[in-house]
């Protein structure tokens, strides 16, 4: 048994709180970038795309994380790729992201009048500019509270990433746990820490939503 | 490259598989059941006149909805021993789930009480009944009417969430398939065959909860 004091196992903590950090952005860009391809499927005028947009939705939306993960982590290396932790827990957290902000964002698409694309076809634009100009800062400004939320959530996702092997907060929070056996500190300084990332954003997200008008 | 896919290892675990899945199935029954209950009355107790108890309900909430399942799951489970509380590891999964289930249905059943108009409870004292009965017989089905897709989701969420259960080693359906990759070799096969099930097993419920809301609370139940 090593002895830690309070002060040391909270600062190992907090140092490792970067690995969380720099995940939760990795995976929120990631995840912005791929979900705009999955929009785009999902809203197109081809049948055949809006299927697979719906589906690929549906599929990350109906199935835990956790599995996502393992398969991420042990199918890849089945097609001849050697996988680090990270980058499963990276491609992992934004496909998971991807989905949920797909979905997000077609709802604001959705709840856009018509008469905002008859209008961007009315000035002669293609399809493109229409959601570039028209369509898509509009959508992504209503849904600005619910995508705040989301990444409070994709925050707290980080730490399923501790199960394949990511050394996270909560990887290191189960390290220091086996050295010192106090898990009742370890644990509840791992949740404060969550808390005091997660809490800001929860209010901002309720602050947006407050001032963005019911439509 | 050159990996063949193999499923041969599922005759022999389609037991496990199934067992797996009824444990699922029994954590999200229990804990939809409690979380559900123990809901309303946190709701409740949210609006009611006592300042200290509405904010002991709201700081509840905010600290369960901002801190991952699985540290609340690890705290009760690891933690909650060094201060005398021992749990089977079922007990703990179903306490951490509905913990965090509750957090979440105060919320929208909060919402829900919220959306229903002052007129309806008055009404319903000038006709004489009691508040209780208010609660109950008038406010209440109207509210639940309201949430029910809110709630239907966040009993999926939650079912997907409970794979991480596995960690503590209860038998659940991610456990099996913890087990079953050890056994035959084949990890990708069996989380996807898994991975799969929980994909049934979401769409089941969600059918399941949208019908049996239909029945009680009336058409109009989405």
């Amino acid at each position: 048994m090593i002895e830690f004091t309070f002060w040391d196992i909270l600062r190992n903590l907090v140092f490792a709180t970067r690995w969380t950090l720099l995940l939760s952005i990795v995976a929120f860009a990631g995840g912005a970038a791929v979900g705009l391809l999955i929009l785009f499927a999902r809203i197109s005028k081809r049948p055949w795309l809006r299927r697979f947009g719906a589906g690929y939705i549906a599929l990350f939306q109906g199935t835990p994380l956790l599995m996502q993960l393992f398969l991420m982590f042990f199918g890849l290396p089945m097609l001849g790729f050697r996988i680090e932790p990270w980058t499963a827990a990276a491609l992992g957290l934004t496909f998971y992201a991807s989905a949920y902000l797909a979905e997000i964002w077609r709802g604001g698409v959705e709840a856009l009048p018509r008469g905002q694309w008859d209008a961007g076809a009315s000035l002669g634009l293609h399809y493109l500019q229409e959601l570039r100009l028209v369509i898509l800062p509009q959508a992504f400004a209503i849904t600005r509270p619910p995508v705040v939320g989301f990444l409070v959530q994709l925050i707290k996702s980080t730490a399923l990433t501790s199960i394949i092997g990511f050394e996270e907060l909560l990887r290191t929070a189960n390290a220091i746990n086996n050295a010192t056996f106090e898990p009742f500190t370890v644990y509840g300084l791992v949740a404060v820490i969550f808390f005091v990332l997660c809490y800001p954003l929860t209010q901002y997200a309720r602050m947006l939503e407050r001032r963005t008008p019911a439509h | 490259m050159g990996y063949s896919l193999d499923f041969g290892w599922l005759n022999g675990a389609m037991g496990a598989i199934a067992h797996g899945a009824a444990m699922t199935l029994l954590l999200i029954a229990c804990t939809t059941v409690l979380g559900i209950l123990i809901s309303v009355l946190l709701a409740a107790a949210r609006r009611s006149r006592y300042d200290l108890l509405s904010k002991a309900v709201a700081t509840y909430v905010e600290v369960i909805r901002n801190t991952p399942f699985l540290v609340q799951l690890f705290f009760i489970f690891f933690g909650l021993p060094s201060i005398g509380i021992r749990l089977d590891p079922v007990i703990a999964a179903i306490l951490a789930m509905t913990l965090n289930m509750a957090a979440y249905t105060t919320e929208i059943v909060g919402a829900g009480l919220d959306a229903v108009p002052k007129g309806q409870s008055e009404a319903a004292l000038a006709l004489g009944l009691k508040q209780r009965q208010v609660f109950i017989k008038i406010i209440l089905p109207q509210a639940l009417k309201v949430i029910f897709p809110a709630l239907t989701s966040q009993v999926v969420i939650m079912m997907l969430e409970s794979a991480v259960v596995s960690q503590i080693a209860v038998r659940e359906l991610a456990h099996e398939a913890d087990l079953l990759q050890a056994r035959t070799f084949r990890s990708f096969e069996t989380y996807l065959v898994v991975t799969m099930i929980y994909l049934g097993l979401s769409m089941a419920i969600r059918r399941f909860l949208v019908a049996g809301g239909r029945r009680v609370l009336g058409a109009g139940v989405s």
